[in-house]
């Protein structure tokens, strides 16, 4: 037990000394997930709408293709990311393996079928009529698309929750593309797997719970824009 | 709001359809809609009303045909867009955004791009007028059926559309709020005078609300007219069942003159009576019975233009007929009077459907009172006596 209580008295030092190394790591992660969700938002709502209001030959296809993606597991990413951008490999000549924009692809690869498939669900779930109604109020498609979003923004605001909690606590991906390199891609996960691994299990704590941290914070605050937006 | 010629349409489509899944679900060879006009299309369910406002409104593709807007052509001399932005329409369900009260009635008028400020105005207007400027900052979500539907009124009248289309706003509402909502809508149609296509398989509704009414079956319009004629004249005898004509007997015209005709009815002949008579007819024996009647035959005596021998069918609205006592037996006050049997009395809201077997069925409405005062009840001996001019006949062919 003293190995825990020791654990996370250091852990809290090294907190509230805001000790550099852990603030580097831990910016680092802010970043790279943040950018990564921010880029599967686009995508993912983009196509996630389009499959949910068009019919086409093979969405049925489609659509269980989306559902499939949101259990992708983020080493079978890394896999494939780190062969695309290895040396040899399709892109490797952009020489981005083992920096952060290839920790961003992956997760963005990650994240955006997670935020795809919520959307989809979402927007199925609206009123079958709703559309014909905003097109009866005048408006165009375009504006139509941007209405029926705004109308599902709750359901929407879940895709960020999840879409973002699943990259900043993905391991596998980050470590195979990143490579942990100490001050340049080592991010909270990745940290936490080395440190553990050496038995620094005070440092483990310490970025373990900033990561517990982040993932209460953003939930509370989503929820709580959940909560306020929903009718009293 | 453009000025327009009231005797040229506002609407006119020529020759429209609509399929889906190979399936022809609208064929309309021509429809013209005056301005100030309110038009109710009524039928069955799956009749068609929904696509016929939906290809109307050009919300679905029309599979061919050409809808004209003050006579210029949606798609070539008017962009469908600019058409859209002519009309509102409303749907059973509210289908309010969640957002408050005011931004859902100010919707249209955003999406038009017009400043705030003009919205303010033009908003606070509409919320008055149905009567929810109380319910401005509440959120959509949390309002009843009623008060949803009157947001859904507000935002459509918002946008203050040349055409109005209605699809059965008032088919999920319990009937006190239907009441005064169709009260209010009606003083807000006539007040601005917009034109106004409602669909709604409630006729009560159609004949309050409308000028013109429209009756669908199948994908196609059977019958339009103004309401009395609709519900007095139907021509076939689908029309008459779905407008409320309980009593139609098949007959046979044997005699004809000055715009009076006589009309057998066999007691075995077929009727399309909305609860044909169950079982065999049984033998009625009253006094003053007349031969031909002792024979199994009924005469009718009807108002109306046939040829002699022709088939027909005999349709009478149950509120065209009257009940009196058995007892007090005067044949020669009505022209047609027959005495009958309760066969029996259904409660329907503020009368009673009596079923009458009078050698043939016959259905009428009694309030609630007669029932009493007369005493009527099933087995009981009436005489059920009708009109001429309430026989409205319909050629069988």
């Amino acid at each position: 037990m003293d190995i825990i209580f020791e654990g996370i008295k250091q852990a809290l030092s090294l907190l509230i000394s805001l000790d550099p190394e852990v603030m580097g790591i831990t910016w680092l992660s802010l970043k790279v997930s943040g950018t990564a969700t921010l880029i599967s938002l686009f995508i993912g709502i983009g196509i996630g709408t389009t499959v949910a209001l068009t019919s086409f030959p093979g969405r049925q296809i489609v659509v269980s293709l989306i559902n499939t993606g949101m259990a992708l597991p983020p080493v079978v990413v890394g896999l494939f990311v780190t062969i695309f951008l290895w040396r040899n490999g399709p892109f490797g000549a952009l020489e981005i393996l083992y920096t952060p924009l290839a920790i961003i692809i992956a997760q963005a690869i990650i994240a955006t079928p997670i935020v795809m498939g919520i959307t989809l669900a979402a927007m199925q779930q609206l009123p079958q009529k709703l559309r014909l109604q905003i097109l009866a109020l005048g408006a165009t498609r375009f504006q139509m698309v941007w209405l029926l979003i705004k109308e599902a923004k709750l359901s929407l605001m879940a895709a960020v929750m999840a879409g973002f909690g699943g990259v900043i606590s993905e391991v596998g991906a980050s470590i195979m593309v990143g490579g942990n390199i100490k001050g340049y891609t080592r991010v909270l996960t990745t940290a936490t797997v080395m440190e553990t691994s050496k038995g620094n299990f005070d440092v483990a704590i310490a970025l373990g719970v900033i990561l517990l941290l982040f993932a209460f914070a953003i939930n509370l605050v989503l929820t709580r824009v959940q909560q306020r937006e929903r009718p009293r | 709001m453009t000025a327009h010629d009231p005797s040229t349409p506002i609407l006119q489509c020529e020759n429209i359809q609509v399929q889906r899944g190979g399936k022809r679900i609208l064929d309309v060879s021509s429809l013209e809609v005056v301005p100030g006009e309110v038009l109710s299309i009524i039928g069955p369910n799956g009749a068609g009303k929904t696509t016929i406002l939906q290809a109307l409104s050009r919300l679905i593709r029309l599979g061919k045909g050409d809808i004209y807007f003050q006579g210029k052509k949606v798609g070539a001399d008017m962009a469908p867009l600019d058409y859209r932005r002519c009309l509102a329409m409303v749907f059973q369900e509210a289908l309010l955004f969640d957002a408050t009260v005011y931004a859902n009635v100010a919707s249209g008028l955003k999406i038009r791009g017009m400043n705030s400020s003009e919205i303010v105005t033009i908003v606070n207007n509409r919320l008055d007028q149905f009567g929810i400027g109380h319910l401005r900052d509440r959120s959509a979500k949390t309002l009843s059926g009623g008060e949803a539907q009157r947001t859904s009124l507000a935002r459509a009248f918002a946008i203050q559309p040349q055409l109005l289309f209605l699809d059965e706003p008032f088919a999920a509402l319990d009937p006190p709020t239907r009441e005064t909502l169709l009260e209010d809508l009606n003083h807000v149609l006539r007040t601005s005078g917009t034109t106004a296509i409602m669909a709604t398989h409630d006729q009560v509704e159609a004949l309050r609300l409308s000028d013109r009414i429209a009756v669908m079956n199948e994908g196609r319009i059977a019958q339009i007219g103004p309401p009395a004629e609709v519900m007095n004249h139907p021509v076939n005898e689908f029309i008459a069942s779905f407008v409320g004509v309980e009593t139609i007997i098949e007959g046979r015209v044997i005699k004809c003159e000055r715009g009076t005709a006589t009309i057998a009815v066999d007691k075995n002949s077929k009727t399309k009576s909305a609860q044909a008579f169950p079982g065999a007819v049984p033998s009625l024996a009253f006094t003053g019975e007349t031969g031909a009647e002792r024979a199994g035959i009924f005469l009718l005596e009807a108002a109306g233009e046939v040829r002699l021998e022709e088939l027909v069918y005999c349709c009478i609205r149950p509120e065209h007929i009257t009940i009196s006592p058995g007892g007090r037996h005067d044949r020669s006050s009505a022209r047609n009077a027959f005495p009958a049997v309760i066969d029996r009395i259904i409660p329907a809201g503020p009368f009673h459907k009596v079923h009458l077997n009078g050698g043939f069925p016959l259905v009428a409405y009694v309030t609630v009172q007669s029932i009493e005062d007369l005493d009527l009840r099933a087995g009981a001996a009436v005489i059920a006596s009708f009109k001429a001019t309430a026989v409205h006949i319909i050629r069988r062919g």
